[in-house]
Parts: C-alpha cells; sequence; structure tokens
C-alpha cells in the first residue's frame, strides 16, 4: 500500500525537478541580474534607475485599468445575454467569440491600423462623404481599443461560464420573494458572478499592463509604455540585460501585488455571500 | 429587451470581426497597400509558397507546437497523477506554486527570465549562440506544462480509487493498473490539455520571441514583417489559418451536436 503510493507519488518527481529549474531558476537568475553590473558585483544601480520610467509605468498602469474597466463594461451585459439564449445558439456564439483567440494576435492588431490610418477605411468613408477626418492612429485612445480588442474574449468566457452555472431556482425564488428584475441582477447574479469576474479582470489587466506590441502598432512612439522599455532593452544587447531584468523584476513584483489585493477583495465577495 | 440583447450580442460580434474582414478582403488586394484596395487579385495567395521565411516559419512553430505539447502532456499527466498522491503539505504547495507561477506571470516576464537562464548558461558552456530551438522548446513545455496539470488534476479527482485498486487485487501489476484503469478515466483530461497546449503554443508570440534566437516561429516572422512595410501575403496566409480552423470548428461542433441528439433519442428509447 505504502510502496505503491510512494510509486505515484514519483512520477511527480520529473515535473518538480523541471519547474524548479524552469520556473524557479529563472526568476533568481532576472533577481540576480537586476541587482549586479556586467561584471557580476552587486549593485543598486539598476534599481535606482527605474525612476526615469515612472512614466513608462504610470502610463502602462493608467491604460491597462481603463482597459480593463471598458472591457469588463461591455462583456457582463455580452454574457449575460448569452446565458439567455437557446442552448443551441449559445454554443454557436460562444465558437464565434472564441474564434478570434486562435487567430495570430499580430495580425489581428495590424489589421487596426488599416481601419484607424490616416488614409484607412475610417477617415477614407468620412472623406468621401464630405466629414472631417480624424487622427485616430497613434492615439492614447487606439492603444486602449487594441488591448479592448485583443483581450475582450478572456472577459466574456470566464463571466459566461459562471453565469450559466447559476441555479435558475436561485432566480425563481427571488422572484417569489418579491424582488424585481433589477435587484435580482444586483442581489444574485452580480454576487455570483464575482469569481467569473475577477478572473476576467485579472486575464485582462494581466497582459494589457504589459505589452509591447499594441502600443508599439497603434501607439507609435509617443505612448511608451512599459513592456515597450523592456523589449528595447533587452533588444540592446547584453549591456542593457540588467537594466531591463531590474524593470521585469518591478514589473512582475507590482502585478503580483495587484493581483493579491484583487484575491483579497474577491475572497471579500464570496465571504458576503456566506453571510 | 430581446431585440436590444440580439441587437447588442451582434455589435460585439461586429467589433470582433470587424479586423478580421478587413484582413480576409485586403488578402485579395492586387496592389501592395493594406488600406488602399485596387482591385481583386488572389495573386498573394500564390506569393506565400515563395515566401521562404514564412513557410520555414510556419513549419518552425508547428515543429514546436507538436513537440512541446506531446511533451508537456506526458510530464504533466504523470505530474497531474504524483501531484495529487503527495501527501507532505510542503511538497504539495511547492507543487501548486510553481504551476500557478507562469500562468499569473505576465508573458514578458516568463520570456524575459527563461531567456536570462539560458544567457547565463550559454555564456558559461561558452557557446557562441546560447538560443535557439531548444531553447524555444524547453520554453513552450513550460508554458504548456499548467495547462495539462491542471485539466487533468480534475478529472483524477473524479475516478473512483477504488477502481484501481481491484485492478491491483484481480493480479494487475501497478504498471498495468495504471495503464488500463487509470488513464482510459482520465483521458478527456489528457485530451484537452493536449489541445490547450498545442493552441497555446501555436499562438505564442511573446515568449518565443525572447527565447528562439535564429530558430523563429511565425508569430515572430510576422513580428518582424511587421515592422517593416506590410504586404497583404500576410494577410493571406492569416486567411488561410482563419478559414481551417473555422470549418474544423464548425465540424466540431456539428459532430457534437448530433452525438447529443443521438444520446437524446437513445435515452428517449430506453
Amino acid at each position: 500500500m505504502n510502496k505503491k503510493s510512494f510509486g505515484s507519488r514519483l512520477v511527480a518527481a520529473p515535473y518538480l525537478v523541471w519547474a524548479a529549474i524552469f520556473v524557479i531558476v529563472p526568476l533568481v537568475m532576472m533577481a540576480y541580474f537586476a541587482f549586479t553590473d556586467n561584471s557580476g558585483a552587486f549593485t543598486l544601480a539598476n534599481i535606482s534607475q527605474i525612476g526615469r520610467y515612472r512614466k513608462a509605468f504610470a502610463v502602462s498602469i493608467l491604460y491597462a485599468v481603463i482597459a480593463t474597466a471598458i472591457t469588463l463594461v461591455i462583456s457582463y451585459p455580452m454574457a449575460y445575454f448569452m446565458t439567455k439564449m437557446k442552448v443551441s445558439s449559445q454554443r454557436m456564439i460562444m465558437i464565434i467569440v472564441m474564434l478570434p483567440m486562435w487567430m495570430n494576435f499580430l495580425i489581428r492588431t495590424y489589421s487596426w491600423i488599416s481601419i484607424l490610418a490616416n488614409t484607412g477605411i475610417i477617415n477614407t468613408t468620412l472623406k468621401s462623404l464630405g466629414l472631417p477626418t480624424l487622427r485616430l492612429i497613434n492615439t492614447p485612445g487606439a492603444v486602449i481599443l487594441g488591448m479592448v480588442y485583443d483581450f475582450i474574449p478572456y472577459m466574456i468566457l470566464p463571466i459566461y461560464s459562471v453565469m450559466t452555472k447559476i441555479d435558475n431556482s436561485l432566480l425563481e425564488a427571488a422572484e417569489d420573494l418579491g424582488s424585481n428584475a433589477f435587484s435580482r441582477l444586483r442581489r444574485v447574479i452580480l454576487p455570483l458572478s464575482m469569481p467569473g469576474v475577477i478572473s476576467g479582470i485579472t486575464m485582462v489587466f494581466v497582459p494589457s499592463v504589459s505589452t509591447f506590441y499594441i502600443s508599439q502598432k497603434l501607439g507609435g512612439s509617443k505612448n511608451w509604455l512599459i513592456g515597450d522599455a523592456i523589449e528595447y532593452l533587452f533588444g540592446s544587447g547584453p549591456d542593457y540585460y540588467n537594466v531591463a531584468s531590474a524593470l521585469s523584476l518591478v514589473l512582475m513584483v507590482m502585478i503580483l501585488l495587484c493581483l493579491a489585493v484583487m484575491s483579497r477583495f474577491s475572497s471579500d465577495e464570496e465571504g458576503g455571500v456566506i453571510v | 429587451m430581446k431585440v436590444f440583447s440580439r441587437i447588442y450580442v451582434a455589435l460585439i460580434l461586429a467589433f470582433l470581426y470587424a479586423p478580421i474582414a478587413v484582413m480576409i478582403i485586403f488578402s485579395f488586394n492586387s496592389g501592395n497597400s493594406v488600406w488602399v484596395f485596387e482591385s481583386f487579385s488572389a495573386q498573394w495567395y500564390t506569393d506565400i509558397i515563395s515566401n521562404t521565411a514564412m513557410i520555414e516559419g510556419l513549419r518552425h512553430t508547428l515543429t514546436v507546437a507538436i513537440l512541446s505539447a506531446t511533451i508537456a502532456t506526458v510530464l504533466g499527466t504523470a505530474a497531474a497523477v504524483g501531484i495529487t498522491a503527495l501527501r507532505k503539505k510542503i511538497t504539495r504547495s511547492f507543487a501548486t506554486t510553481v504551476t500557478n507561477i507562469p500562468m499569473m506571470n505576465a508573458d514578458i516576464v516568463t520570456g524575459v527570465s527563461l531567456m536570462l537562464l539560458f544567457v547565463f548558461f550559454g555564456r558559461i558552456l561558452g557557446l557562441y549562440e546560447s538560443l535557439g530551438f531548444i531553447t524555444v522548446l524547453i520554453a513552450h513545455i513550460t508554458f504548456n506544462l499548467p495547462y495539462v496539470i491542471l485539466s487533468v488534476i480534475p478529472k483524477l479527482r473524479q475516478t473512483d480509487k477504488n477502481l484501481h485498486e481491484a485492478a491491483l487485487d484481480l493480479g494487475c501489476t501497478p504498471l498495468q493498473a495504471f495503464f488500463k484503469v487509470v488513464i482510459p478515466s482520465i483521458k478527456v483530461g489528457i485530451f484537452t490539455g493536449f489541445i490547450m497546449a498545442f493552441t497555446l503554443s501555436l499562438d505564442d508570440f511573446v515568449i518565443s520571441y525572447f527565447t528562439c534566437g535564429h530558430y523563429q516561429t511565425l508569430p515572430v516572422v510576422i513580428y518582424n514583417m511587421t515592422k517593416k512595410t506590410v504586404t497583404p501575403d500576410v494577410y493571406a496566409l492569416s486567411t488561410i489559418v482563419f478559414a481551417t480552423i473555422f470549418v474544423l470548428l464548425i465540424l466540431y461542433n456539428m459532430l457534437q451536436t448530433k452525438s447529443e441528439q443521438r444520446r437524446n433519442s437513445n435515452v428517449k428509447k430506453a
């Protein structure tokens, strides 16, 4: 008996060794590069240089927060309306929502240039209607639009999958006890769909705050995000690895802090439901 | 209300597909531009074959996706079996933490930290070129593993432990019991894990970008192409990919609906 379970525990060993080498050690390596100079001597110079990237950090967080908020506001009704449909159309719409996720996101982002460019589809249409053209590309709005567009399926799907599991009899009970549609939404559906909302927020915020492609293509040179800074520095050769590691380390810690705050918030919500 | 909700859903879907429609339309452009449409032509589709960088990238992507998904599925299934059997609290929480890290970390952090590891060891080993096929494969296996593990573990929890013991009592060796009893009961989870790993690997840009060196996968090739002016051939290739996935999904959906109908009618007969 003991021998058997020892054997089955042992099969986890290759994975644990793999994860130690390729998950834990790289993070240690990142910290090592962040706190050393080119010769390998300890230094705080890289960390202290981070002040120069204050603006990139601030802009990244601001854009990511706005994009996440917009995505949530758009996705929540979408998920709700989906649950109200026939089961067969629900499945069809699920597939339609998921399909773009299999497409290369670089191309999907790049296509927006065709739509937003100064001589792009929107402006050509405006011109032919005799209307003034708009400056759309290379603006903060375009970057946020790109984030919302690229990551919206990651918000719709978790909210939808949590919502479909809500027991219909709970809603009927609420209705019988005299609550109207609005208070059913606020007091039954909203709290019960919270886990989906939280994982949606995480799945949109993390890639948004760390992106570098969207900002390069849709934001031009003015909207430099922290991901751009990291990519640029790593691309500039081994001399810049140390500063780039310091930036990555700070980004990682920042994201983990955000996630910790959020999971705290979500467990409070769930606690509220139980009480 | 019903009309409103229909319009809302339709608008969101239109938003999701607007850039894809643009991509498909401009893949048939006879000119070089991806935003000024001249006339209809399919020349870019024939040009793909002669675009060696793109074909090479596609080959690299498929190689890495198949290998990494397979290796991650084997390692991850074994890991899931082992992790559910773990009893010591410390090893268990270590296992969950290392499984969660790649999923929670931003791709860019995973990518650069792996790159630093490879570069560091490359320097120690005195390699001229430390990044390439092996490193991008390792990176893909690493970010695929958690998804395999997390799709197998729930299936393992659902299976009846007595079955395994019954097999042992009836004379199976532990290995036979594992392959004849445990594997069949978790095969759905293993399959889901493999498919997830494969698609994630196919689609990955950020982590490959930092770890692939000269072994460029298709997304990295596309990235380098979009740094210069993009010609419609990139759109043509993406349209082919889109059409393939679209057909596969429709077929899958049809098969699923059919098997459900059959099951329902069987239930009724019974």
